[in-house]
C-alpha cells in the first residue's frame, strides 16, 4: 500500500486529527461515579493535534503546496475540523464518517484512515499526526496507520526541514521522547511524522512570515464557510468491507475498567493561630520526629 | 531550504507616522517595501502627548497620504486652545488660538495604539501589493554591513535582510541611528521627558466640562510654579472618551532637580484648576512615558549615511518650543520626503543618492527651518547663557518687571500667540517658570474649586500596565550612585524609597567601607530611554513583541 512519489507537483501534507472531550476545567463534566458525561462535555480538536497542524502549516508556508485535515468520527466532528481550520490552518477537510466505522479500536481506525489517505486525489508527501489523544492516550493510531501505508516514520519531531529536490525530510527528534537527547534523522518522502508537543515552527524569513500572515487571514474566512471545503466519505466511498472496520474489525477487547479510587477528601487538620511565638511550639513538636528521621 | 539572504528594495523600520508615511510613499512609487515593527501591534510601543498637526505649508500631511485618517484614527479636533499661567492657586489664562491656527490646516488629539494600528493596516495592504508587507514583533537590532558599507538590517527574529534603502523610523531610541553613529544618548540638554496619564471619561461629561460640541475638543497647556521649578509644562487634550494629561520637562532640569516625574504629573492632576475638568471620579487607565528629542539641539542636519536615512524622532525631528509641541507631522513629512528621494534617485539610476537628496528636500521644503528656527539660533540660545538668564529672571521677578507685566497684560497674551516670538524662546526658567508665575501673581485670580483627585501611586500605575517580560534588555555598566544614581529619580517608573521600580539605590557594606550603589530590574521598564542618557547603561529594546505593551499610547 504505497504511493509513487514521482507524480507529485506541489507538496501535499495531510494532518490526522480526532475529536476528544474538552477536558479543560469548566468544560468537562463527570457524574457521581466519576464517569465522563459525554453529553454534557463539548467535543474539541485533540490538543496535541494542533502541533501536527502547525508542523503541516509550516511546510505549506515554507515549501508551498496544500494542507488537508482528516478525521474519522461522527458527523459532529465537522466542527472539530472547522476548529482546526480556523485555529491553525487547512486548505480542505475530510471526514470519514459512517455507522459501520463506529466503535473502532486503534487498529480498525488505522485501517480506515490509511484507506482514506489513499483515496485522496492528490497523493500526500507528508502525513502528520499529533502525539496521542487526550481521551484514549494510546498513541497507537498514528504509527499503525503508517504501518498500513508501509512508509518511513519519524516520531517525536521537534523541527523539520524539507528538501523538495532531493525528496527528503530532515527532522530533529527526541530520542525515546526524552528531552535530554535530541537526534537529527532524514527520511525519504512520502513520510509519516508524529509531531511532539515541543514542536516549534520557525519562520526566519520575512517572506515566510508575510505568507503566514496572508494564509492566516485567508483561513479565517474559509473556516466560516468550511462546509464548502469539506468532503465526507463513508465506507462505500472508500470501498471498505464493513467486517474489517468499526466494531467488527476491532480485535481489542476491553475486559473491564477499574476506576481509580478518589483521594480521601477529608483530612485531619489542626488550625494554629500563629500570632504568638509560643503558639508555634506544637508545630515544631510535630515536625521534630521527621527531622531526626524517626 | 535556500540559505540565500533575503532582499527587498526598501526596508522601513518602525510603523509610527514616519514609517507609515515612508512606506506608503514608497509603495505608491512601486518600490518593493518591507516594514518591520517591534510591537505586538503598531502603536503598542508608542506614546505621544497626543496632538497631530497638518501644516498648511507642509508638502505632505498624514491625511493626504491616508485619506480616511481623521475619520478612522483620530480622537477630537482641537477647537479651543488655552495656556494657563499658574502661581499657587492663582491662574491667568491666555487664549493662544492664533498661535495654534498659524499654519495649521487641522490638529487632532490621538491615542497612538488606535492611530498606529490603523495606519499599519493601511500600510500592510499597500506594501503587500509591492511584494513586501508589514511584520510585527520583529526587533531590528542593527545594520547589516558588507565591507564597511550599510547594505541592510539585522534582526532578532529573522535572518539578515538586504535592501537598497533602509528607512530608520524606529523612534526616539533608534538603535539604527546609534549603530550608524548619527545619534547618541549623551547630553540631557538635548532631550525632554514626557509623562502621561490617560483618564477615561464619558463623552457627554467631556462635552459638558470642556464646553465643547461632541465633535470638538480642547487643548490646555500649563506652566508656572506648580512643578517645583523644573523647566517644562503640562498639557491636557480631550479624546473621544478620555483625556490625555501629561507633563513635558527638559531632561537636564529633571536630572538637576532630582525631580520625580510621576510626582510632577501628580502636581498637575491635583491642582485646583483641574477640578472643573476632572470632577470627583478619577479613572486613570494608563500611565506612560517617552523621551522627546529637542530638535533645536538634537535634529540631525544630515540624517543619512550610505543606504540609511533617519526620519522622525530617530533623527531628532521633534519640535518642542514653549507651547509648540509638534513631532508627528514632521515625521510624516520627513518619511514621505525620504521615500520620494529614494524614488527620484532610483529613477535617475542611482539609488545611492537617496540620502543626499533627502537632506536637500528637508532643507528645500522648510522642514529644517521649523525644527531649528533662525529666531532661536539668534536670540534663544543667547538667553541660555548663564548671566543673561540670571539677569532676565531677576528683571521679570523685580518690581519693574512686575509693573511691566501688569501694564502689558493684553500685549502678553498676544505675544504668546506670536509664532515668531515663540520661536525665539530660550530653554530657560524664564519662559517656563518665572514669567508664568509673575503673570499669574500679578494678573491672575485664585481658583475656588477644590480638587479631590487622588492619583494612583507608582506601584499601581506599573501594576496596571501590560508586560510580556523577557530577558533584561538594559545592562547597567556602572553601578555607582555617582554614575547612575540620577536614574533612581529621573526614570518615570522608579523613585527614591520605592522597591518596585527599575532603579533602586542602596548602601552596600564592603570591607568596612560603605558604597552607594544602584541596582536595576528591567521588569517594569516602559522603554522611554531616560536611563540611557542619565545613567551608564548598555541600552537595547526588548525582543519583538516583548516588554511593555501600551493599549492607549
Amino acid at each position: 500500500m504505497t504511493f509513487t512519489y514521482e507524480d507529485h507537483n506541489a507538496m501535499h501534507t495531510v494532518v490526522m486529527t480526532k475529536g476528544v472531550p474538552d477536558f479543560r476545567e469548566g468544560q468537562v463534566s463527570f457524574d457521581e461515579d466519576g464517569h465522563l458525561e459525554r453529553g454534557k462535555t463539548p467535543t474539541v480538536m485533540n490538543p496535541n493535534d494542533k502541533h501536527a497542524l502547525r508542523a503541516a502549516f509550516q511546510t505549506k508556508v515554507r515549501n508551498g503546496g496544500h494542507v488537508s485535515l482528516m478525521s474519522m468520527g461522527p458527523p459532529g466532528y465537522k466542527e472539530v475540523l472547522q476548529e482546526g481550520m480556523a485555529d491553525v490552518y487547512a486548505d480542505d477537510l475530510y471526514l470519514l464518517s459512517d455507522r459501520e466505522m463506529g466503535a473502532a479500536d486503534t487498529w480498525a481506525t488505522a485501517m480506515t484512515v490509511a484507506t482514506g489517505l489513499q483515496n485522496l486525489d492528490e497523493r500526500p508527501d507528508l502525513v502528520f499526526a499529533g502525539f496521542k489523544t487526550a481521551d484514549g492516550e494510546t498513541g497507537h493510531t498514528g504509527p499503525q496507520t503508517c504501518w498500513c501505508l508501509d512508509w518511513p516514520m519519524i516520531t517525536h519531531a521537534l523541527s523539520l526541514d524539507i528538501d523538495e529536490d532531493a525528496g527528503t525530510v530532515r527532522a530533529k527528534r527526541l530520542v525515546d521522547g526524552d528531552v535530554s537527547e535530541i537526534e537529527t534523522v532524514e527520511a525519504p518522502m512520502p513520510c509519516f511524522i508524529v509531531a511532539d508537543p515541543e514542536f516549534e515552527p520557525t519562520y526566519r524569513k520575512a517572506s515566510h512570515r508575510l505568507k503566514h500572515k496572508d494564509l492566516r487571514e485567508e483561513t479565517q474566512q474559509r473556516a466560516e464557510e468550511y462546509e464548502e471545503h469539506l468532503k465526507v466519505w463513508d465506507h462505500e466511498d472508500l470501498n471498505l468491507d464493513p467486517d474489517y472496520i468499526g466494531l467488527d474489525g476491532s480485535p481489542t477487547i476491553v475486559a473491564g475498567v477499574d476506576p481509580i479510587p478518589k483521594a480521601p477528601s477529608e483530612r485531619e487538620a489542626t488550625v494554629i493561630e500563629a500570632d504568638e511565638r509560643e503558639a508555634l511550639e506544637p508545630v515544631l513538636d510535630e515536625l521534630t520526629p521527621y527531622a531526626t528521621g524517626d | 531550504m535556500t540559505d540565500a539572504v533575503e532582499e527587498y528594495e526598501a526596508v522601513v523600520v518602525g510603523c509610527g507616522p514616519g514609517g507609515a508615511a515612508a512606506a506608503a510613499t514608497l509603495a505608491r512609487n512601486g518600490v518593493e517595501t518591507l516594514v518591520l515593527e517591534r510591537g505586538v501591534d503598531a502603536g503598542s510601543k508608542n506614546v505621544s502627548g497626543g496632538l497631530i498637526y497638518a501644516e498648511e505649508s507642509a508638502p505632505y500631511t498624514i491625511d493626504g497620504l491616508f485619506p480616511d485618517f481623521r475619520e478612522e484614527a483620530t480622537e477630537r479636533p482641537v477647537t479651543e486652545n488655552l495656556i494657563h499661567n499658574i502661581a499657587g492657586d492663582k491662574v491667568k489664562s491666555f487664549d493662544i488660538g492664533d498661535l495654534h491656527h498659524h499654519d495649521t490646516a487641522w490638529a487632532d488629539a490621538v491615542l497612538r495604539r488606535k492611530m498606529d494600528s490603523w495606519l499599519a493596516q493601511q500600510v500592510h495592504e499597500r506594501t503587500r501589493e509591492t511584494g513586501g508587507g508589514l511584520l510585527t514583533e520583529v526587533h531590528v537590532t542593527g545594520l547589516l554591513r558588507e565591507r564597511g558599507e550599510i547594505v541592510g538590517v539585522t534582526t532578532e527574529e529573522l535572518d539578515p535582510i538586504k535592501a537598497d534603502i533602509v528607512v530608520a523610523a524606529d523612534g526616539v531610541n533608534s538603535e539604527l541611528a546609534r549603530d550608524a553613529g548619527l545619534m547618541d544618548w549623551e547630553e540631557p540638554e538635548e532631550w525632554f521627558q514626557g509623562v502621561k496619564a490617560v483618564v477615561d471619561m464619558e463623552p457627554e461629561l467631556i462635552n459638558d466640562r470642556f464646553d465643547v460640541a461632541p465633535d470638538d475638543g480642547a487643548a490646555h497647556l500649563f506652566s508656572g510654579d506648580l512643578f517645583d521649578g523644573v523647566r517644562g509644562g503640562g498639557f491636557l487634550y480631550t479624546n473621544e472618551s478620555s483625556l490625555s494629561i501629561g507633563t513635558v520637562f527638559h531632561l537636564d532640569s529633571i536630572a538637576e532637580e532630582r525631580a520625580e516625574p510621576h510626582e510632577l504629573l501628580d502636581s498637575l492632576l491635583t491642582h485646583p484648576l483641574m477640578a472643573q475638568w476632572l470632577g470627583d471620579e478619577y479613572d486613570e487607565r494608563e500611565y506612560s512615558a517617552k523621551l522627546v528629542p529637542d530638535s533645536k539641539k538634537a535634529a540631525h542636519p544630515s540624517p543619512h549615511t550610505d543606504r540609511l536615512v533617519l526620519v522622525g524622532d530617530a533623527a531628532g525631528q521633534m519640535q518642542a518650543q514653549g507651547p509648540i509641541i509638534k513631532g508627528m507631522n514632521h515625521a510624516v513629512t520627513a518619511g514621505a520626503l525620504a521615500a520620494e528621494a529614494f524614488a527620484d534617485a532610483r529613477a535617475r539610476g542611482d539609488p545611492s543618492q537617496a540620502g543626499e537628496l533627502y537632506e536637500k528636500k528637508l532643507h528645500d521644503e522648510g522642514v529644517m527651518d521649523k525644527l531649528q528656527p533662525t529666531g532661536y539660533k539668534m536670540f534663544g540660545q543667547l538667553g541660555e547663557v548663564g548671566p543673561v538668564d540670571d539677569l532676565s529672571n531677576a528683571i521679570a521677578d523685580s518690581a519693574v518687571g512686575r509693573f511691566g507685566v501688569r501694564a502689558a497684560g493684553g500685549l502678553l497674551e498676544r505675544a504668546y500667540s506670536s509664532p515668531r516670538l515663540i520661536s525665539m524662546i530660550p530653554d530657560t526658567k524664564l519662559p517656563y517658570v518665572t514669567l508664568p508665575t509673575v503673570i499669574a501673581e500679578e494678573l491672575g485670580e485664585p481658583v475656588a474649586e477644590e480638587n479631590t483627585v487622588s492619583p494612583p501611586d507608582l506601584a499601581d500605575r506599573i501594576g496596571d500596565l501590560t508586560y510580556d517580560v523577557d530577558d533584561p534588555h538594559i545592562e547597567l555598566l556602572d553601578k555607582s550612585f555617582e554614575a547612575s544614581g540620577t536614574a533612581v529619580t529621573a526614570c518615570p517608573v522608579s523613585a527614591e524609597d520605592f522597591g518596585g521600580g527599575c532603579y533602586r539605590d542602596e548602601m552596600v557594606q564592603t570591607n568596612g567601607s560603605t558604597e552607594h550603589l544602584v541596582s536595576l530590574d528591567t521588569q517594569p521598564c516602559v522603554e522611554c530611554g531616560t536611563c540611557a542618557i542619565v545613567a551608564d547603561t548598555e541600552w537595547e529594546h526588548p525582543a519583538g513583541g516583548k516588554g511593555v505593551e501600551f493599549n492607549r499610547g
